[in-house]
């Protein structure tokens, strides 16, 4: 694959490729729809690349030898999709107590239960408020496009080092499927990655033991442990929240959809706009930390919110608690599996602005020019 | 004066949390003197479980890492995938490795993973307090099993090794038991012969050790160790159940690892 | 990234040029394929391009469709429930796909294996007898690309040329000796097309 050149590649596939690129060097994983090219590309490319794939008995193995490569030292990754994802939460808990770093990524599917392989974002909660036992929280990253997904690969390795903590990938079934122009990274050199004297490499008999460990039975030592994890997630809280805005300087509805859902969204944007509604687009890219300090700026300007999701309403609780009820909110979402379309959120969008009140954007902007409804 | 005994160096200083009368005491002295022996502490990375062994991090001087339940053999092909070189073994109880672990050890077995397995059967769930285990024998009382294990309502005990042994994966399985000085010192060569294999990159090994639980079966050590001789081993034979090294040349099969 | 509008695409205000294609037959008509190579040829030409297919049990039953956007802006949905161009390669996927074609949208249906005419009235329609050409050709397997000349001749999608750079892409090199045989495909659907215009 030619460097720095762009190639039609399947997200599933391109999140592989830039994970290896990324310095992944082992693999362990299960196969569950929508997420299987994951595997599949990976039981090849890890040996091309040095680097190892299992194919686990489960989900609890996979996500527990990724615990074993990555608190030996070195970038371990594991994939699956949202009944997979229920079975991994063990281990995330344990790779988050152990301080371990991971990436994970969900391809999310519809639920509950076994659902349904049709995309889905009905694992917000399960992401973002620790799907596991116990305090703790991941750094969770959502994409909209293969590319964004790619480039978030990358980062998610880089940042599971930096804190020492699982990262998770959200993306669901349609970012997984899809193919679509990429352009991906160049490889890093694995040697010049920062060392981890914490891993278990065995001590060579020139330091002490390291322990890869989460238990500890005594109250006050286990607290201080606790306190340490929540400093660290207090640090990413400040430094990691990550968004993007479409047309929201102006707007006065603010839709908030991540993932496919936001483009999605941004198309309605362009159609309400067209109609001389003043929407734009809020868009979490980490979904934790959410990105609460882009709503400080929205909300002065922002006559309502609307959150938009596959789902029966999660993220949207998020929403509510940035903007803190200064505005109102109100919430669309497609469950089961239905993907929204710009037409029906365009419809939202009409009945949340005659809600609101939101105004006629300035003409400046170039609002109502265009044919109205296309799709 | 010739000094004939000392706390193996890859034993750390200090007392284990294990009961009066825990034989898995006598199991890590072995093991430590195993990785004094074959000068291999500075390689090993053990892996801990759930249940009795869950401090045994505490116990090593080597790198450790703390497994969730049941997973010790998963967590243990994370590490040797990626660090080859690495001695890697775990210690497992029959409730971790029998019960909840049940997928993870067969089909680490199964993949011939180049990792040595230290199971611990004392036929009970000794950290929870003594409930029954999926080993323990039938007619044995345990907190689960009042009036004894009864087939009809609780099934019968698994024969690990025994099973273990039908697979093609692994390269030497043998069960042995430290009731006896001199049963314990099959213990030590079995417990060296698995290591060397590793070394070897022969493939999975496992040491099953049938052990002593005198507080939750009601016994004083000398009893329990007097109900192994007398019921656990007749039910659980002692004896080699795999050696494949001798019939295939070492490492033919293992899972090699990551290129470092 | 924390900069709002720097990741984003550009706005438009203008009604751009986007088309969505579902395209859909049995599994084993290279349905995947074409839509894969219409994709990758958009990508050539630099426009925004996405290839979704139907995946997982959907699959195994023996059907195959995949929905194709080609745009002068960024994709917002992979997914459409009103394309505006249809493929109907079999009966099975003209009955499901037919209703949802958009009015003043484009239906081609393979007539050698599908057994009725269209119903809509409210949109175009081209009829190909792909597998009957192809089979002509001496190889059935390229009705996808007799299609897809059919397809690129009434609408001037992406250039026959950019299919062609894409299909040398795609094709491992060890298969460039079928390049030909689907260059003729092409060139018989493209003439269908013409005929009909």
């Amino acid at each position: 694959m030619v460097m720095g050149q762009k190639v039609l590649m399947k997200g599933n596939e391109a999140i592989a490729e830039a994970a290896v690129r990324a310095g992944c060097r082992f693999y362990a994983g299960y196969p569950i729809t929508p997420q299987n090219e994951i595997p599949e590309y990976m039981s090849w490319r890890q040996y091309e690349a040095g680097g190892q794939f299992v194919q686990a008995e489960s989900e609890l193995a996979a996500i527990n030898m990724v615990y074993g490569a990555g608190g030996a030292g070195t970038r371990a990754m594991t994939s699956s999709s949202s009944p997979g994802i229920s079975l991994k939460q063990e281990g995330m808990s344990y790779l988050a107590g152990a301080e371990v770093p991971a990436v994970i990524v969900n391809m999310v599917r519809c639920g509950p239960g076994l659902g349904g392989i049709q995309p889905a974002q009905s694992d917000y909660f399960q992401a973002t408020r620790g799907g596991g036992h116990g305090d703790y929280h991941m750094l969770v990253l959502a994409g909209e496009s293969v590319q964004e997904m790619v480039d978030l690969t990358c980062l998610a390795f880089d940042k599971a080092d930096e804190y020492r903590n699982p990262v998770l990938l959200l993306g669901d079934a349609i970012l997984g499927q899809i193919m679509e122009p990429v352009t991906l990274p160049d490889p890093v050199d694995t040697a010049g990655l920062p060392d981890k004297p914490w891993a278990t490499t065995g001590t060579g008999g020139l330091r002490r033991r390291n322990v890869i460990n989460s238990l500890d039975l005594r109250p006050e030592s286990l607290e201080r442990h606790n306190l340490k994890l929540k400093a660290k997630y207090d640090r990413m809280a400040s430094s990691e929240q990550r968004h993007a805005g479409y047309r929201i300087d102006d707007a006065t509805l603010v839709l908030v959809a991540y993932g496919s859902t936001a483009r999605i969204c941004r198309r309605a944007v362009d159609l309400a706009r067209r109609e001389g509604i003043a929407a734009g687009l809020l868009r979490p890219i980490s979904l934790w930390p959410f990105p609460a300090e882009a709503f400080e700026a929205a909300v002065p300007r922002a006559g309502a919110f609307l959150a938009v999701e596959m789902s029966l309403g999660q993220m949207v609780e998020d929403v509510r608690l940035a903007v803190q009820f200064r505005r109102p909110v109100y919430f669309y979402g497609r469950t089961g599996g239905v993907v929204p379309t710009p037409a029906e959120v365009l419809v939202q969008i009409r009945e949340t602005a005659g809600a609101c009140g939101a105004s006629t954007a300035p003409a400046a902007s170039g609002a109502a020019r265009g044919g109205g409804l296309v799709k | 004066m010739k000094q004939v005994f000392a706390r193996p160096r890859a034993l750390s200083p200090g007392a284990t949390h294990y009961c009066p009368g825990c034989t898995y005491g006598i199991v890590h002295r072995l093991i430590a003197e195993a990785l004094d022996d074959l000068a291999i502490t500075g390689r090993a990375v053990g892996v801990a479980s759930v249940g009795c062994t869950v401090l045994a991090y505490d116990y090593f001087e080597c790198d450790f890492q703390q497994a969730a339940h049941g997973r010790a053999p998963a967590v243990a092909t994370g590490i040797k995938r990626t660090r080859p070189d690495a001695v890697v073994f775990t210690l497992q109880g029959d409730g971790d490795l029998a019960a909840i672990g049940t997928a993870e050890i067969i089909h680490a077995a199964a993949r011939g993973e180049n990792i040595t397995v230290f199971f611990l059967n004392n036929t009970i769930y000794g950290m929870t307090g003594g409930q029954m285990a999926p080993t323990t024998l039938l007619g044995q009382r345990s907190t689960t099993s009042q009036a004894g294990r009864e087939p009809g309502r609780a099934g019968r005990p698994i024969r690990v090794s025994e099973m273990l042994a039908t697979l093609d994966g692994p390269a030497y399985i043998e069960r042995v038991a430290v009731d006896t000085p001199a049963h314990a010192a099959k213990v030590r060569r079995a417990i060296h012969r698995a290591l060397e294999l590793q070394l070897a990159g022969a493939g999975f090994t496992l040491v099953e050790v049938l052990s002593a639980c005198p507080t939750n079966w009601g016994l004083t050590p000398g009893e329990a160790l007097d109900r192994i001789g007398r019921e656990v081993i007749s039910y659980y034979p002692l004896g080699v159940y795999r050696d494949s090294s001798a019939a295939s040349p070492a490492g033919a099969d293992a899972p090699g690892g990551i290129s470092q | 990234m924390s900069n709002p509008a720097a990741c984003e695409p550009g706005r438009s205000d203008n009604v751009p040029a986007t088309h969505e294609l579902v395209l859909a037959g049995f599994g084993g008509q290279g349905i995947l394929a074409m839509g894969q190579l219409l994709a990758y040829a958009g990508m050539l030409e630099e426009k925004h391009v996405s290839w979704l297919p139907s995946y997982g049990a959907e699959m195994r039953g023996g059907t195959a469709n995949c929905t194709v956007v080609i745009s002068d802006e960024p994709v917002a949905s992979p997914v459409s429930s009103r394309p505006s161009i249809v493929v109907a390669m079999n009966d099975p996927s003209l009955d499901r796909f037919e209703p949802t074609v958009r009015p003043g949208g484009l239906l081609l249906i393979n007539t050698s294996l599908c057994g009725r005419q269209a119903r809509r009235q409210d949109v175009r329609v081209l009829e190909v007898p792909a597998t009957g050409i192809a089979d002509e050709l001496g190889e059935g397997r390229v009705a996808n690309m007799v299609m897809l000349g059919a397809l690129l001749g009434a609408t001037g999608l992406v250039g026959a040329q950019s299919v062609l750079e894409s299909l040398a892409k795609v094709l491992p090199p060890r298969r460039h000796g079928l390049i030909p045989l689907n260059q003729r495909a092409l060139l018989r659907g493209q003439e269908i097309a013409a005929r009909h215009s």
